[in-house]
């Protein structure tokens, strides 16, 4: 009996390494969508008739504390899962917590400017610039919701299991994609805000 | 918004059909699909179908299931062909044809997006469930679960594409949707919509289905083998999943933005307001060129491991046919310009894409004379395997010649839009994509249903195929030269066109009478099944890793796990080299599971109210599919042990003891 325990503990621990393999295949696949619509940005940016231009369309400021918010996120959430790690589950769970909050505070600064873009007339059905930033800014904002409502669920999977193996890897492959998120922001803020307030 | 609208969107009565013939094919539909429910009902038993197939995670199952579907779908889209070669073979000078040319161009369209999304990429994910994780000694795919997922996905968009038949139009915009013409003021319609969303679910499954098998071949080969030990067939596979993983998500993407033109006003391919329909061009093609080579390499695939076998000799040139595919591979990324040299890029970028367009013939070539160079001297066995190899490898090699003859920008702008065009791809996908899966699942049948198929009608079928292929379109060739464009439902009299019409409509009903055929052996293949049962494990004296179990494979393949020392696994056993073999362990399997089923039913649902705008069952669709995913991860219960021990125990008392 205790041999079979031995090889299934073996087949865990394998099955991690092909879950955490296979999840980074599908950022990579994740990547190439933001890839594409940076593609579209890139062609579609620039004056366009019809009239708006990138420059003095968003406060530099705003955008700096939106970013803020998110790269310390990045940074909450890798704290918890070095707690995870030594297995202590209140350190985790509430740096989860932190990072559930700074996370929202991202999605709230970024909706309340999308509503005041097109409450001052720039919405994305204005021109090809408006439509391919609101889609792209929007379908980052979109996952980091998605991660939101993950994370939810871990630290409810987290309060009712403890740290099993199952929530160790959950907690992990949340770690890959919260950190994913930055990255991309990191390259809208260059490439979307940086680039236009020059 | 009245009530009415809210509750059924842009649906009302004038959504049924409005002519005699697209009556018919909304009846064909529904008598076909009754007719599986009947049988389903009387013959096989719902909660049999459900236990043992629906809600399987075994991907021999999963993969029969993809090729069953995927073979209804080419009735569908062959159906689609028979009616564009009865329009072009009347439709000349006073008379109009059978079809209005409206509902000709939904016709081709729906040609096109069937036969490539449902018909190839099905057969294709259904060829590599059934033999990946058997050739490299895996009892299972990396993530069992998304693969029903994705199955179910994939079926939800063929069911979305036949819904058209029944409620509103299809796209009538070609089958990749170019706008402006595709944009909402020139298809108001749903068809456009249609489109978007049953290529956008399926597409989905196989982007899932890409991560899924890439993860399988790197994580999961049986002990010893090595990379250069690993089957062509597993290489081939490799290298096309990871076009999957590049291309895909640029699809998904582009379809989304189309979408979003038509839906939410946005101004990405309009041709007003800094729209750019170019844009649209490269993108679906970023996508769509190297969708070519994902369905072709696979195949490709496929003989690498018949003409080996059904020759008695090792293939030729192993490294070289893995360092092509993957030379393949990566060029199919830096041509998708070629589609569209007319757009005007200038002579540079124009040279750039021609000449790697041309380059693509070298790796292929390397493959064609690899494979030619295993049969010389072998001891060829002409089963029908290798009869649909030889087909292919003629035919293929002559529209691949027609391919590179198009890669030269100066006569793309003669032939591009022209019949010419339309005969080179099909060769292509026809003589390549899909000879290669009819001789891969001809090879591989037994090994999954314990029995061969029949070889009468097998070789019946081929060639009929193979004669109504050259009729169908070698005719295509001829009329693309002097001038014929394609998608015409219409000409001129006195163009002289009628004849090679008439001629190409003959070869596309000997291609139909070939498919009869086929059912036909499938037929006779269930009703002889005695005659043909393969007791050996072994049927056609195999080189890899799958023939060393017994057929039909158990659902957990291997009860010990294989440990490999060679190329030719299984050849080198036989020749009975003493080497250590396998070690008998016990392991865990996955249980069967139905949310994916209902997975893929919240999908269909999502999608169908997208395309009416009935957004309170998108609604609903995206909380149950997700929902359904998230009950998913909480079960902790997915798995159960087998005993290696008791299995071996059996099967020896059964009188496998050589074989185990």
């Amino acid at each position: 009996m205790s041999d079979t325990n031995y090889i299934l503990s073996m087949e865990e621990r394998s099955k991690d390494r092909t879950t955490v393999f296979g999840f980074w295949m599908y950022l990579m696949t994740d990547l190439v969508l933001f890839a594409s619509l940076f593609a579209v940005f890139a062609v579609l940016r620039g004056p366009q008739f019809g009239g708006s231009s990138i420059a003095g369309l968003f406060s530099m400021p705003y955008i700096l504390i939106e970013t803020i918010a998110l790269l310390t996120s990045s940074f909450t959430c890798g704290l918890s899962l070095l707690l995870a790690e030594e297995g202590r589950v209140r350190g985790a769970l509430s740096w989860l917590c932190v990072t559930f909050a700074l996370g929202a505070l991202f999605v709230g600064m970024e909706v309340t400017e999308f509503s005041k873009l097109i409450g001052g007339g720039y919405g994305p059905s204005r021109d090809g610039f408006l439509s391919s930033y609101f889609t792209l800014v929007g379908t980052h904002g979109l996952h980091v919701t998605i991660g939101l409502l993950w994370l939810v669920l871990l630290m409810v999977a987290i309060i009712r299991r403890g740290l099993t193996r199952g929530n160790m890897r959950k907690l992990a492959l949340f770690g890959m994609f919260w950190h994913f998120l930055d990255i991309v922001w990191i390259f809208i803020f260059t490439i979307v805000y940086l680039t236009s307030a020059l | 918004m009245s009530w009415t609208q809210f509750i059924f969107g842009r649906l009302d009565w004038s959504v049924f059909p409005q002519s005699v013939i697209a009556w018919g094919g909304a009846v064909f539909m529904l008598v076909c699909l009754a007719g599986v429910l009947l049988f389903i009902t009387f013959a096989v038993g719902w909660k049999y179908f459900w236990d043992e197939w629906l809600t399987s995670l075994d991907p021999k199952k999963i993969g029969v299931m993809y090729i069953a579907v995927s073979l209804v779908m080419l009735v569908r889209g062959g159906s689609d062909a028979l009616l564009i070669r009865a329009q072009q073979a009347t439709s000349v000078g006073d008379s109009f044809g059978i079809v209005s040319s409206t509902h000709f161009q939904e016709i081709f369209s729906a040609h096109g997006s069937i036969m490539i999304f449902f018909l190839a990429m099905g057969f294709m994910f259904g060829l590599i469930n059934l033999v990946l994780p058997l050739q490299i000694g895996s009892r299972d795919v990396a993530f069992p679960f998304l693969n029903s997922m994705s199955f179910w996905l994939f079926f939800a968009g063929a069911a979305l594409i036949n819904c058209s038949l029944i409620l509103g139009d299809f796209s009538g915009a070609g089958w990749l949707a170019y706008p402006p013409l595709s944009e909402l003021q020139y298809s108001p319609s749903t068809g456009v919509d249609y489109w978007i969303w049953a290529l956008q679910i399926a597409g989905l499954g196989s982007l899932l289905s890409g991560v899924n098998f890439f993860t399988t071949i790197m994580k999961l080969r049986a002990k010893g083998m090595s990379w250069m030990k690993l089957p062509v067939f597993c290489w081939s596979v490799m290298a096309s999943m990871s076009l999957v993983m590049f291309a895909f998500p640029i699809l998904t993407v582009t379809l989304a933005l189309l979408y979003l033109d038509r839906t939410a006003a946005m101004h990405f391919f309009t041709a007003d307001l800094g729209g750019n329909m170019m844009m649209y061009v490269n993108l679906i093609w970023a996508w769509g060129h190297p969708e070519v080579y994902i369905l072709v390499l696979p195949a490709f695939g496929v003989f690498s491991e018949v003409v080996p076998v059904f020759s008695s000799k090792k293939l030729a040139g192993y490294t070289s046919m893995v360092l092509s595919i993957w030379g393949i591979a990566i060029l199919s990324f830096i041509v998708w310009l070629h589609h569209f040299f007319t757009m005007g890029s200038g002579a540079d970028v124009n040279a750039f894409f021609g000449i790697m367009t041309a380059v693509i013939a070298v790796p292929t070539g390397v493959k064609i004379f690899n494979w030619l160079f295993t049969m010389y001297r072998g001891k060829i066995r002409f089963a029908s395997p290798m009869l649909w190899f030889v087909g292919f490898v003629v035919l293929f090699t002559l529209g691949g010649v027609a391919g590179v003859i198009m890669s030269e920008p100066p006569a793309d702008y003669e032939l591009h839009n022209s019949l010419f065009l339309v005969a080179h791809f099909h060769t292509m996908i026809v003589a390549g994509v899909l000879f290669g899966y009819f001789a891969g699942l001809t090879y591989w049948f037994p090994k999954i249903f314990g029995f061969k198929m029949d070889e009468k009608w097998g070789i019946r079928a081929f060639w009929f195929w193979l004669i109504g292929f050259v009729l169908a379109f070698g005719p295509l060739y001829l009329l693309g030269l002097e001038g014929a464009t394609r998608r015409l439902d219409h000409y001129s009299a006195d163009l002289g066109w009628q004849p090679l019409f008439i001629v190409a409509g003959i070869g596309v009903v000997l291609i139909a009478t070939g498919f009869c055929c086929q059912m036909m052996q499938f037929a006779r293949t269930f009703q002889l099944r005695k005659q043909n049962v393969d007791t050996t494990g072994d049927p056609w004296d195999g080189r890899t890793l799958e023939w060393s179990i017994p057929s039909p494979a158990p659902s957990y393949n291997f009860v010990a796990e294989p440990i490999v020392h060679a190329r030719d696994e299984f050849w080198d056993r036989k020749l009975g080299t003493p080497k250590e073999l396998q070690r008998f362990e016990d392991f865990s399997m996955p249980k069967n599971s139905g949310a994916g089923v209902l997975i893929g039913a919240f999908a269909f649902l999502l999608g169908f109210g997208a395309i009416w705008h009935i957004w309170w069952l998108v609604a609903v669709g995206l909380l149950g599919a997700v929902g359904t995913a998230i009950q998913r991860t909480f079960d902790e219960d997915t798995e159960y042990v087998v005993e290696a021990s008791r299995i071996a125990h059996d099967r020896i008392e059964a009188g496998y003891s050589a074989n185990i």
